[in-house]
């Protein structure tokens, strides 16, 4: 990180490996182009957007998963796998499913006369294929850590709920929310901070394009460094990235410390 | 097992008057329909590659492509392995794959041990920088990583892979929520028997930490196995590339990519890591909500 620091301040050239001190225009470069609002906002609306998907369908599967169903542990295991898969395979096989031509999407929707969108060469369209994938790829991780969560809410407060006159959706609000409520922010911080590093899929997919629509701070750094080979502009970027994910982990260790165990 | 979401006592008016079991038959055919979307959600994306790598050119460039292989065939794993070094590229995964995995998990044990049954002052802040000082990503330090394997003279050997992500806080965070869990009187029995750290740590607390070690194998290794960013930018030569980095170019060097040969060539990557998951995955699952759960 010190070394971030430094590399930022100065005009580092990797052919020479050294640089003269700079202060703070590498910063004025990166934050003062014309892309960089951009990037911000797509890195907002890509983290925002997964977070949102992964803990809201993680917890509905969770709940259906979560019952007592014949098979229900291999569908875990099942929707789990991808977790595991690499990120560069999946988005390969993933740009074939989105394919225009030749895709399994134009394969299906052809016959019902519905165009299929170019995911990945409009800039519309690119976003929301990336969400989808990082998405897919995370959702099992997601509903796993609910089911344990609901399984460790005690029965007791369930059967005292009962005994109360609860309905089943006030148990579902009084009890079970509150009983997720650590589980939630275990998920939501775990999933800001891969988020943030969600390089395999953006650059295997879309290289960031097209015109920068799913050009994110990860994806920036990279580009910075290995294609305009300015390490001290990477590295500026690597600094706000360590901002950000300071904030949010501060905020999780301050959160687990205070939280007693809530069983 | 049992049902906490839900009820299936009979409290509301409803119930009784569409009879006592109806609201648990619903609840019932919702669980098998999110059970079926599972299945689907997941096994649609895996059958289109099995199908794209069974299919000819031909099946899969057709202008109205199907959804199955009409005579299935495996021409394209022939194709694809020869397409691109891949006995190389496999060799390449394991060694990096075996080395990164190891190191981490003897760290992340270590750590975690330290952590919780090793008293010293300021715990809490020492776990607080840990967390910090692991959880910048190795992303955050690619520039930092470069430079200094570039320095050490590094770029495109093993040890250049492997290094930079021998730390990584995941590991030694699971295990110190699963060590937690393990009674301080165990440990202060084995102390008072005279066992020292390594002991204890050997013969007390991983037997019983077992289930949660095995998840962090797990899981660093199908990191390691998958990783992507490091080895694509520390490794120069097509000799060095490990799987995913390998398979990733297979795609770009060609304009018009071969759908079934790609196909074919992401089974290689995939198929080893999802048999070692397929006969660990009750472990792993369990394992992981345990870590993510128990405070």
């Amino acid at each position: 990180m010190v070394q971030n620091s430094v590399l930022a301040l100065s005009d580092y050239n990797l052919i020479t490996r050294s640089g003269p001190f700079v202060g703070l225009r590498n910063f004025e470069t990166v934050f003062g182009s014309s892309q960089f609002g951009k990037i911000i906002v797509n890195t907002f609306v890509f983290t925002t957007v997964s977070v949102v998907l992964l803990i809201v369908l993680g917890l509905l599967i969770a709940l259906l998963l979560n019952q007592n169903l014949r098979g229900r542990n291999a569908a875990r295991s099942i929707l789990f796998s991808p977790t595991i898969l690499a990120g560069a395979a999946i988005a390969i096989v993933w740009i074939y499913i989105f394919d225009p031509r030749f895709g399994f999407i134009y394969t299906i929707l052809k016959p019902l006369g519905i165009p299929a969108p170019k995911w990945l060469t409009d800039p519309a369209w690119a976003m929301p294929a990336i969400i989808i994938v990082y998405v897919w790829k995370n959702l099992g991780y997601a509903a796993v850590i609910f089911i344990a969560g609901l399984q460790a809410i005690p029965r007791e407060l369930y059967e005292a709920a009962r005994v109360d006159g609860a309905r089943a959706w006030e148990r579902f609000w009084y009890v079970t929310l509150p009983g997720l409520s650590p589980v939630v922010f275990f998920l939501t911080v775990t999933t800001i901070l891969s988020s943030f590093q969600a390089f395999d899929i953006i650059n295997v997919m879309t290289e960031g394009g097209p015109v920068n629509a799913t050009n994110t701070l990860i994806f920036h750094l990279y580009e910075l460094f290995f294609q305009a080979s300015s390490p001290s502009r990477a590295a500026v970027v690597a600094n706000l990235l360590f901002v950000l994910m300071l904030i949010v982990t501060a905020l999780q260790v301050r959160y687990l410390e205070r939280q007693v165990n809530y069983a | 097992m049992r049902d906490v979401s839900l009820s299936t006592r009979r409290h509301t008016t409803q119930e009784s008057l569409l009879g006592p079991h109806f609201w648990r038959y619903i609840q019932r055919a919702l669980g098998y329909l999110g059970m079926f979307a599972v299945v689907l959600i997941v096994g649609i994306p895996v059958a289109w590659v099995l199908s794209g790598a069974l299919k000819t050119n031909r099946e899969i460039f057709s202008t109205t492509p199907q959804l199955l292989p009409a005579n299935p065939n495996f021409d394209n794993f022939v194709k694809a392995w020869q397409a691109a070094p891949f006995d190389r590229f496999y060799v390449n995964s394991f060694i990096t794959t075996l080395f990164g995995a190891g190191a981490e998990i003897i760290m992340a044990v270590t750590t975690a041990y330290a952590l919780v049954f090793v008293r010293f002052p300021k715990r809490d802040w020492v776990f607080f920088l840990l967390l910090v000082a692991l959880m910048v990503p190795r992303e955050v330090v690619l520039v930092p990583n470069y430079l200094t394997i570039a320095g050490w003279k590094m770029v495109n050997t093993y040890p250049g892979i492997v290094l930079p992500g021998v730390s990584t806080a995941f590991g030694a965070f699971l295990l110190r929520q699963y060590f937690r869990t393990i009674p301080l009187d165990l440990i202060d029995a084995a102390r008072v028997d005279g066992a020292g750290h390594l002991r204890t740590l050997w013969h007390v607390v991983l037997p019983v930490a077992a289930p949660a070690v095995a998840t962090t194998a797990l899981l660093s290794i199908t990191a390691k196995w998958g990783e992507y960013i490091w080895p694509l930018l520390i490794t120069t030569t097509e000799d060095m590339r490990t799987l995913p980095v390998g398979i990733s170019r297979l795609l770009d060097q060609e304009g018009n990519t071969e759908w079934g040969v790609v196909m074919a060539g992401t089974l290689f990557v995939t198929v080893p890591v999802m048999l070692i998951f397929l006969y660990a995955q009750r472990f792993v699952v369990d394992g992981i909500a345990a870590g993510a759960v128990k405070g």
